[in-house]
């Protein structure tokens, strides 16, 4: 049987690019949700990686490696801790103590909601949504570029 | 000044992490703005962690709780019980901060030239900064919780970088056994965390101390934190993965290996002492650590006499090592709730504690010679080198000073520490006393055997270039050697200004408790 | 009785787990072994964290009538669940590129016939 080198067939490749966009809205949005619904950061990474493997599977890994090489996918998760460790700091420069949620009552995210059952304020949650977002650009850095860097270095003619 | 230090707990740890994830973008500039970057942020740890520890042994023990308005109230205004993260560093975490810090800092300064041949350093001082914040996070952390994440911070960043060398399948190898047992290590204690969680709703380890009443659960969870950490530390009978691990990672790599497997040292004295306490039955956990120690000396060193391979050897001695530290502090807690306490058990804990930073100075210097030997060699088996003394001057000095530290031999450090062992096991019984002094001179003539055959002898073909190791790697086991002076030199004011703090930190239960907000 | 079968299904799974670690030779199969190992102590954390009647506390979804915070479960160990799964990714990740890299270098997965280091 003759496979082609990488990658699945064009039905799969014209699927996998139209799903895309939509599983990546649908990582975003697990991922700004956090504060408010199930989900968070990582949820959501692992939904933005999901897509970026499943992509990996339809079009072969080194076609990915070429659209966005493994080390600009490592600077996202480096970008992502340091937002998280940066918000943490500005927490205690900026009101107490490390990692105090200094957004309550700013402008950003800072909306108090009365307590009790609401319809979900987006606009809430203090440092909690830019956590998530420090959380969810490591995980989706994180886990595709291990899966890339699998998918590479299992390959036969892999050095 | 007093802003730096309430905050220091806290950025102990955020500090390298920042430098962890900054690390790589550096990288992608200039390698040469790494490597200062990742000493910089290392020597500010290390200015910070020092200035921290003197307000703690002047001060006394600091709480920090993250996210709180006030780093001191653990318990938030509208819960009863403390359920916030919580940092705490008395004397002991104090101790142990110290001795990771000035390890990490001197192998960082010694992998500049060591590394130096290698591609990916950007990766490898990401790694190591990450290794710097899981001690740090495990010898500092208040709760249960976190310390199991930081004991898998540190486990992953270890494995990751003793598998450095990937090259060399040997080296997979070693990380594989590696992660194998510390990621089973660490789920036995996430099934003790969850143990204990079950039966107290809480974390926080003061105040899980304050109710614990060492039910049948109690002591299923205990059981499964003292041979989880008991493996961490390479205690005998669950010791195989060191020996393989310490010998195939880079040599600046197993100096760490060797404070990271002090800190799980800490946690296993930490639960005894600060969360179990007085509730334990005192003689037979005391007699289960002493019997753990009393193994790991003896197998320890037999199984290091007949090695070819320089660093193998060295990693059975650190088992062996890690014996007296065992030997010290179980005999500390067996006699915990005796009478004798204040004489002779608080002497024997100042001895097995006293030995933690003894041993992390040379055997973290003795590691780094080998490195040294292997980078000018090529190979780590004794057989095939020698006349190393020729050509390696500073080297031979180093290794000289660490093999006698090691083997106990006064003025230097390692006589000062085993000494309080032996006058304070010898009380409970002699036999203790006369196991550790056989290990003594075990270990001497171990030594002398590596010395002999890798630096005596007439000047042999092929042994490097005849030139001595970069400056970088002299500095950083100079920096070593320095503290392994200083120690023998002055043992006493050691002992009464950091190591009896740190001991009366563990020993003081009622303290930790109290600092934690526990026994609401 | 019906209660405990999860606290059965803890135990069944880490004996399995450890089962697989101590006696299988393949390296992928000791990966699978600590992976059940860990899928039994997290169902055992949730377990913990279960109450009947409670509820998630998620403000946008509440019925009416809920009593606050009294009908609410505290997430704690949702949460530490969540955290031990992460960290068990990593764990998967780092245990199978080292298997990849073994794999290459010694053409073997057989934990018997990789035995430099025992020399």
């Amino acid at each position: 049987m003759t496979m082609p080198d990488e990658g699945l067939s064009p039905v799969v490749r014209v699927i996998a690019a139209m799903l895309f966009p939509f599983i990546l809205i649908f990582s975003l949005y697990v991922i700004l949700h956090g504060h408010l619904t199930p989900g968070g950061g990582f949820q959501g990474g692992a939904i933005g990686a999901s897509a970026v493997v499943m992509l990996i599977v339809a079009y072969g890994a080194r076609w990915v490696e070429s659209k966005a090489g493994e080390e600009s996918v490592s600077v996202l998760e480096s970008l992502g801790g340091l937002m998280f460790v940066v918000t943490g700091l500005l927490g205690f420069l900026l009101a107490a103590t490390f990692l105090s949620n200094f957004l309550v009552g700013e402008v950003l995210f800072g909306e108090i909601p009365t307590f009790g059952s609401n319809p979900g304020i987006l606009n809430t949650g203090g440092t909690l949504p830019l956590l998530n977002i420090a959380v969810g650009l490591k995980v989706i850095g994180g886990l595709a570029s291990v899966v890339l860097i699998m998918a590479l270095g299992s390959r036969r003619d892999a050095a | 000044m007093d802003w730096l230090l309430t905050h220091a707990p806290a950025l102990l740890i955020a500090l390298p992490l920042l430098g962890a994830f900054l690390t790589p973008l550096i990288d992608r500039i200039s390698g040469k703005a790494r490597s200062a970057f990742v000493l910089v942020v290392l020597a500010a740890t290390q200015l910070l962690m020092m200035a921290l520890a003197w307000d703690v042994f002047t001060q006394g023990a600091h709480i920090y709780t993250m996210g709180a308005a006030d780093p001191t109230a653990t318990v938030p205004a509208q819960a009863a019980v403390p359920v916030r993260i919580v940092l705490q560093v008395d004397g002991m975490g104090a101790f142990m901060g110290l001795i990771s810090v000035t390890v990490s800092l001197a192998a960082a300064v010694y992998s500049l030239a060591f590394m130096h041949r290698e591609s990916g350093q950007g990766r490898f001082y990401t790694l190591l900064l990450l290794m710097v914040v899981g001690m740090l996070g495990m010898e500092f952390t208040g709760d249960l919780f976190n310390l199991f994440v930081f004991l898998e911070v540190l486990s992953i960043a270890s494995a990751a970088l003793i598998a450095f060398r990937f090259y060399h399948g040997d080296a997979v190898e070693g990380a594989i056994k590696y992660i194998v047992i510390s990621s089973l290590g660490a789920l036995m204690v996430l099934l003790a965390v969850a143990l204990l969680y079950g039966q107290y709703n809480l974390l926080n380890m003061g105040a899980l101390a304050s109710v614990l009443e060492y039910t049948y659960l109690d002591k299923v969870a205990l059981g499964l934190l003292i041979a989880a950490f008991a493996m961490k530390c390479g205690a005998v009978p669950m010791h195989m993965w060191t020996p393989d691990a310490y010998t195939v990672a880079p040599a600046s790599i197993t100096a760490m290996l060797v404070a990271a497997s002090q800190a799980s040292l800490y946690a296993l004295f930490r639960i005894c002492f600060s969360l179990y306490g007085f509730t334990l039955d005192l003689t037979t956990v005391g007699i289960i650590i002493i019997a753990l120690g009393l193994l790991s000396m003896f197998i320890g060193v037999t199984m290091a006499l007949p090695q070819k391979d320089i660093k193998r050897l060295m990693s059975y001695h650190a088992i062996s090592q890690t014996g007296y530290m065992l030997l010290g502090v179980g005999v500390g807690l067996y006699l915990l709730a005796h009478a004798d306490f204040d004489t002779y058990g608080i002497r024997a804990m100042e001895g097995g504690i006293f030995h933690i930073i003894n041993h992390a100075l040379y055997k973290g210097l003795l590691f780094l010679t080998a490195g040294a030997i292997f980078y000018k060699v090529g190979t780590r088996n004794l057989d095939e080198m020698g006349g190393l003394a020729h050509s390696m001057k500073y080297t031979t000095v180093f290794f000289i000073i660490g093999a006698l530290a090691i083997a106990g031999i006064p003025p230097l450090n390692g006589f000062a520490s085993k000494l309080l062992i032996y006058e304070s096991a010898y009380r409970v019984s002699p036999i203790l006393s006369i196991v550790a002094m056989l290990v003594s001179i075990l270990t001497l003539a171990s030594f002398v055997k590596v010395f002999h055959s890798a630096f005596m002898g007439p000047r042999l073909e092929g042994m490097g270039d005849g030139r001595e190791v970069p400056r970088s790697m002299l500095v950083g086991m100079g920096l070593l050697t320095a503290g392994i002076i200083l120690f023998g030199l002055f043992p006493d004011w050691v002992v009464s200004n950091l190591v009896h703090p740190a001991a009366q930190a563990l020993a003081d239960q009622a303290a930790y408790i109290a600092a934690l907000g526990g026994g609401v | 009785m019906i209660n405990n079968v999860p606290f059965f299904a803890v135990m069944l799974l880490i004996a399995i787990g450890l089962y697989t670690i101590l006696f299988k030779r393949n390296l992928i199969k000791i990966a699978m072994g600590i992976v059940i190992v860990e899928a039994g102590v997290n169902l055992f954390l949730i377990t913990l964290g279960y109450r009947e009647g409670g509820l998630a506390p998620i403000y946008t979804h509440l019925p009416s009538g809920v009593e606050i915070p009294g009908g609410l479960v505290l997430p704690v160990p949702q949460a530490l669940t969540l955290t031990s799964i992460v960290i068990g990714v990593a764990i998967l990740a780092l245990i199978l590129s080292f298997v990849v890299r073994i794999y290459r270098h010694y053409e073997t997965l057989d934990s018997r016939n990789i035995r430099r280091l025992k020399e």
